[in-house]
């Protein structure tokens, strides 16, 4: 599902690379967990799967694409393929909740009727029934990211990407938030995760890749926190 | 949330919207404002330039070259004449009026003077026949001369012919103002056109530097590039047809004060009554064509703005 190759990522050439000659490979349906202290690459990482940044050297192919092959007029194509949600939520503010998950839809062109039957599935999912009508402002920490994740799951990605979901959560939405991760994981989608939260890691008991310094320092399965 | 905070909140939801309301209206405005001169300039110079040009053929009109021909020349000779002067490729219209025509014009044009009227009457006619010859191009009017300076046509000629000499200068010179004024028209129509671009592309501008993180979302969202822009054109060209309609109004409005102040309804080499015709007559194609060219511009400058500042950045 996603394979890197010997990805290079250098932002500057007086200072060393972001990234060096990470290699990766993640099958479909699995939850895979990134960890690593602030500056040791992980948000690098992330920018490269979603092309907002294009690696330095090295290979990049994600649900087949190969990115070398990637036109940039084609890079909307690709991010409609991925969900992707990030610390800071990116909502938009002068939306509703609604709107806001409903606005993912409307950009690749579906249905009205369509997009009136599907966002009220999706923000079931996400355990926010009831509150369509609330504006970003209105909403708690927690229930901001689940709308960003009801958005980024709305159109059935095969991969979702969370960029440190809970970074600005306290610990009880931030449960909230990873156990919808989780579900939506159980439907099959590929869930990339990056987080800090040590508690989190832990119980979660899953896949575990350890950046430092811009190199994987660890894969384990089942693993635990370990920097 | 408390009573206390929700209205808090609901005040700082308005309180924002207005100021976004605010900030886009005034640049929306700047960039109308500028629209609306540059639609009313290109209107008025269409006018001005069609009341000119009707101005000026009403004058050419009348301006024709009279040959009068001695009693001795029979009509096949004048027929033969009238057939050459024909042939020059600068006539448009020939036309031989008899010695009898030329007498009943000249009563009727003397209707009002019996004295005259008796006293051509009591002699045998003292007109002579004349052939009217009309120009296509008046500033060719040399090639009619130089055959009719001929010594075989002068023979025939009664009288040097008439050019109307003193009207062609004064035509000459509308010509001129004329040429002028249309030159400066079409400048200023350029400049105005450039420069209200410029300010719908600033605008425009600006509006994206203030919705940039609504623009990364959509982006990130995978939004295409069309569906990002789309919006910021249509919204100048919403400012386009806005202004058209206003700059059509603002011209009705200068025509109809004109022409109810104005009673002498020419204005220097403006007719205002035709111009009020001309326009009135036109109404509908004039305020399709103003929407037209608003449209344009304001498609144009924003499509130029935003392919400069949306466009897709991978390092």
């Amino acid at each position: 599902m996603i394979l890197l190759d010997r990805v290079t990522k250098t932002y500057n050439k007086n200072m060393g690379p972001a990234l060096d000659r990470i290699s990766l490979h993640v099958e479909p349906k699995e939850f895979v967990i990134v960890v690593g202290q602030s500056g040791a690459g992980k948000s690098t990482l992330l920018k490269l799967l979603t092309r907002e940044e294009r690696p330095s050297g090295g290979k990049i192919i994600i649900g087949g694409i190969d990115y070398d092959k990637l036109h940039d007029r084609d890079i909307p194509l690709l991010r409609r393929k991925i969900g992707v949600v990030f610390q800071d939520f990116k909502l938009l503010p002068n939306k509703t909740v609604f709107e806001n998950v409903a606005f993912a839809l409307e950009i690749v062109g579906i249905s009205h009727k369509e997009i009136l039957h599907t966002v009220p599935k999706v923000l079931d999912i996400v355990n926010l029934t009831g509150k369509e009508k609330r504006m970003p402002q209105e909403l708690s920490g927690g229930e901001r990211q689940r709308v960003a994740i009801a958005r980024a799951i709305v159109r059935q990605p095969k991969i979702l990407i969370a960029d440190e979901p809970t970074g600005n959560l306290d610990p009880k939405h931030a449960w909230d938030v990873i156990k919808v991760l989780e579900k939506i994981n159980r439907y099959g989608t590929t869930v990339l995760l990056t987080t800090h939260n040590v508690e989190i890691v832990n119980k979660l008991k899953r896949r575990v890749v350890t950046i430092q310094n811009g190199r994987i320092v660890g894969d384990r399965a089942n693993a635990s926190y370990k920097i | 949330m408390s009573m206390q905070r929700k209205y808090l909140t609901f005040m700082r939801i308005v309180h924002t919207g207005i100021v976004n309301f605010i900030r886009n209206a005034s640049l929306a405005i700047a960039a109308m404002a500028v629209m609306i001169v540059t639609l009313t300039i290109v209107l008025f110079s269409l006018i001005a330039n069609a009341t000119f040009t009707h101005t000026i053929d009403q004058i050419t009109d009348k301006i024709d070259v009279s040959v009068y021909l001695k009693d001795t020349v029979t009509k096949p000779q004048a027929d033969k004449l009238v057939a050459e002067l024909r042939k020059l490729p600068n006539t448009e219209k020939v036309t031989y009026l008899s010695k009898q025509q030329v007498l009943t014009n000249y009563q009727k044009q003397n209707a009002g003077n019996q004295q005259l009227l008796t006293a051509i009457n009591d002699t045998a006619n003292p007109l002579p026949a004349t052939i009217h010859v009309k120009p296509q191009d008046l500033n060719k009017i040399n090639d009619i001369k130089v055959y009719l300076e001929k010594p075989e046509i002068m023979a025939m000629e009664s009288d040097p012919p008439s050019y109307s000499g003193n009207l062609k200068e004064a035509i000459d010179n509308i010509t001129h103002a004329t040429n002028i004024l249309r030159e400066i028209g079409i400048i200023g129509v350029g400049i105005f056109a450039l420069v209200s671009a410029l300010i719908i592309f600033n605008t425009i501008q600006m509006a994206i530097f203030n919705r940039r993180d609504e623009i990364q979302i959509m982006r990130l969202l995978g939004a295409s590039t069309s569906y990002i822009r789309g919006p910021f054109i249509v919204e100048s060209i919403i400012y386009g047809m806005l202004s058209a309609v206003i700059s059509v109004l603002i011209i009705n409005a200068i025509f109809v004060a004109a022409s109810s102040t104005l009673q002498a309804t020419t204005l220097g080499l403006l007719d205002i009554g035709y111009a009020v015709t001309y326009f009135d007559s036109r109404f509908w194609l004039f305020l399709t064509l103003q929407l037209l060219v608003g449209i344009v511009i304001g498609a144009i400058s924003s499509f130029i703005a935003t392919r400069r500042y949306l466009r897709f950045k991978t390092k």
